[in-house]
């Protein structure tokens, strides 16, 4: 078998192209889907229109609250590009520079000054998509909803701490500010402690008995408001989330970026490599001379296998050596690695194989590894909850039975230690890999056919 | 059939062999025996059953019905097509075989094959570089490498232009010459096939029709095809298989 394996590689240096190719490319799907999934979404650049009147405040009652700062809350989550009018507004959003345009009208502080009057009118924004893309739209709607959401969540919460601190003053009293001038505030607390000074003077009688109908009522109104102080601070965030993680302990995001590009290299190497040099064997018209009495087919298979395995731990390995620089990698735990490499290595070989068996010529071989593997590793980093549950059943029933899960499973486990555990996806992998295994050898027969 | 084999002992035997694929019958029958050294031709037309008959006596496919002996040595298959790493030079093909058939000393074999086919001074060319002709003669050294007694060329001649395919016959007739290796090959050139083979084994549609020497065929042609006796041989031939009804 060691022939074979040596005259494989040789056959790999010889075409320095395919070699590059075979290690260049997987590298760089590896790179792009581990910074696809572990950056944040950038920015989205939003063009902004803020006419509001710089001395424009919301009011509660007398008092009129400090300035809002929703543009700068706005302008913190997405890239505002401000412009001056609606109709540049409108430029940018046609041309694509922008992905929407947000427009807070002049008239915004007054419509919410207004739900406190008896004419009441609704606060509105104005919002300029464009749809031209239905995920960018889907995207687009999904931002502009959580801003607004946000900017309402602000206005309640300095309406509820305003009017908290209004009720505050009501019960305990202090100094009311309107326009700039302190006015002393009695309060409901001082009102019965005066109230009870006064009654100690007074003999029993009517007068005395409707002081303590006064001070009663004090006293039920202190404890009412207190009430409303409380329900009014609770009312611009009335539910609060309380997360409780049930499933394993994931591993950081960076950790699972790699653990994804780690897999992807391994795979691609693996399948490619195992099934074009398996069909490479019929193409040389190679196989029947070899099986004559030369090496078994099962033999055969196990150095294909043995050669997916070897050059796909090398590739994978310099690609983690690589990554090494800008990430932190816990290289103590390499024999956990060198585990889940073998193991998935072995498996996506196998798989490999099998495609190798099934078809007879490279070319047409390396076009059905493409497409089976891409599709199925992106259908294995389908999170559950993001599509319907019985489309995730089927996604969960298809991802089982193709090595590139519970090879990224091991590899995480291996990566990280609060990575989900190690024992299961080897089994699993084991298991495909005999699976796989039996498939090309059945297939393999087609191969002596002369 | 017009005539077996000789007297002397045969290193290869085949009896009654029978191949079908489905409904078709590829082999009817056929017998086949060749002695240490001889040099036999298989001939007749495309679908005669050439091909199938070799694959069964080197082991590649087997026979539904019959039995082959090899009375002593292992037996050497030459595809048709072949069979080499292309991208390997001549000397890594050599000695990768030499390798895989446990050849005590592999790189004492590899010279002396390149010495055989005579092209020690490409032992370090790409073999897709090499000619189809110089080509087909690392492919029959691969062959060889099995130390076979008996060696089954497959039309080993198709797609050599004339200088090529004299080289290569050259070459076959040194092995069965010098070295008393059995060669039994393939054709549907029927020119070929007498100037080279010893004997003819001819095959029509799954059926021998002919096992004998180049001369017993050409009175066999002469005796059931008279009108076409003053043609060339070729036409001749073509006549005969039509009074056999192929």
């Amino acid at each position: 078998m060691r022939w074979l394996l040596l005259k494989d590689l040789q056959i790999l240096r010889r075409s320095p192209l395919q070699a590059f190719l075979l290690v260049a490319y997987p590298v760089l799907i590896a790179v792009l889907v581990g910074f696809a999934i572990s950056r944040s979404p950038e920015k989205p650049r939003v063009a902004f229109l803020d006419e509001i009147p710089s001395d424009a405040r919301v009011s509660v009652g007398t008092q009129q609250l400090p300035t809002l700062g929703i543009d700068k809350r706005i302008c913190g989550r997405v890239e505002c590009v401000r412009v001056k009018s609606r109709g540049e507004a409108l430029d940018e959003v046609r041309s694509g520079e922008v992905v929407a345009a947000l427009i807070l009208p002049a008239d915004l502080v007054d419509r919410l000054n207004s739900l406190s009057t008896p004419n009441p009118q609704v606060p509105e924004v104005e919002a300029i998509v464009n749809e031209d893309d239905p995920l960018k739209a889907r995207i687009v709607n999904d931002r502009l909803t959580a801003l607004l959401t946000e900017a309402n969540l602000v206005i309640a919460r300095r309406i509820a701490h305003e009017g908290g601190r209004f009720v505050g003053l009501v019960v305990h009293g202090g100094q009311l500010k309107i326009l700039g001038q302190a006015i002393p505030f009695l309060g409901l607390a001082n009102t019965a402690r005066i109230l009870r000074a006064v009654r100690a003077s007074l003999p029993p009688g009517p007068l005395r008995d409707s002081l303590d109908q006064v001070l009663r009522f004090t006293a039920l109104t202190r404890g009412n408001l207190g009430t409303a102080a409380a329900l009014l601070t609770r009312l611009s965030q009335p539910i609060v989330a309380d997360k409780q993680v049930v499933s394993a302990s994931s591993p950081p995001l960076e950790v699972f970026a790699i653990a994804v590009a780690a897999t992807f290299t391994l795979a691609f190497v693996a399948i490619l490599l195992v099934a074009g040099s398996l069909a490479l064997e019929r193409e040389e018209n190679a196989f029947a001379r070899l099986t004559r009495g030369l090496v078994s087919p099962s033999g055969l298979l196990t150095e294909k296998v043995a050669l997916g395995v070897a050059v796909g731990l090398a590739v994978t390995l310099l690609m983690l050596a690589g990554l090494t620089p800008f990430v932190p990698l816990h290289w103590s735990r390499i024999g956990l690695w060198l585990a889940a490499i073998l193991a998935g290595g072995a498996a996506l070989g196998a798989a490999g194989a099998a495609l190798g068996a099934a078809a007879r010529e490279v070319r047409a071989v390396s076009l059905l590894a493409f497409m089976v593997t891409l599709p199925l590793a992106f259908l294995a980093l389908i999170p559950s909850g993001t599509v319907g549950a019985g489309l995730y059943d089927v996604i969960k029933v298809i991802s089982a039975l193709f090595p590139f899960k519970p090879a990224l499973q091991a590899i995480t486990a291996g990566l990280d230690s609060s990575g989900p555990s190690m024992v299961s996806p080897l089994i699993h992998l084991l298991a495909l890999t005999v699976a796989y295994g039996l498939l090309a050898r059945i297939a393999l027969r087609r191969f002596t056919a002369v | 059939m017009e005539a077996g084999s000789g007297n002397a002992v045969d290193v290869l035997e085949a009896r009654g062999l029978v191949k079908r694929f489905g409904e078709r019958e590829a082999l009817r029958g056929v017998d086949l025996a060749a002695e240490a050294g001889e040099l036999v031709a298989v001939i007749g037309p495309n679908g005669a059953g050439k091909t199938t008959l070799l694959s069964i006596l080197a082991g590649i496919s087997k026979a539904d019905e019959g039995e082959v002996r090899v009375s002593a040595g292992k037996v050497g298959w030459v595809p048709q097509q072949a069979a080499l790493y292309r991208r390997l030079t001549v000397e890594e093909n050599l000695l990768l075989f030499a390798r895989l058939e446990r050849h005590p000393d592999p790189h004492g074999s590899v010279e002396g094959m390149l010495g055989l086919t005579g092209l020690g001074e490409r032992r370090g060319e790409v073999v897709a570089r090499l000619s189809g002709g110089n080509q087909q003669r690392i492919n029959i050294a691969i062959g060889l490498l099995a130390r076979p007694s008996v060696l089954l060329l497959d039309e080993p001649s198709v797609g050599l232009d004339p200088r090529q395919r004299a080289r290569l016959w050259e070459f076959i007739g040194g092995l069965a010459g010098d070295h008393g290796t059995t060669v039994i090959f393939s054709t549907h050139d029927i020119q070929e096939a007498e100037r080279y083979g010893g004997r003819m084994l001819v095959l029509a549609d799954g059926e021998a029709l002919f096992d004998g020497s180049a001369e017993e065929l050409r009175e066999a042609v002469r005796r059931e095809a008279p009108e076409a006796a003053d043609r060339d041989f070729e036409t001749a031939f073509v006549s005969f298989l039509h009074h056999r009804g192929h």
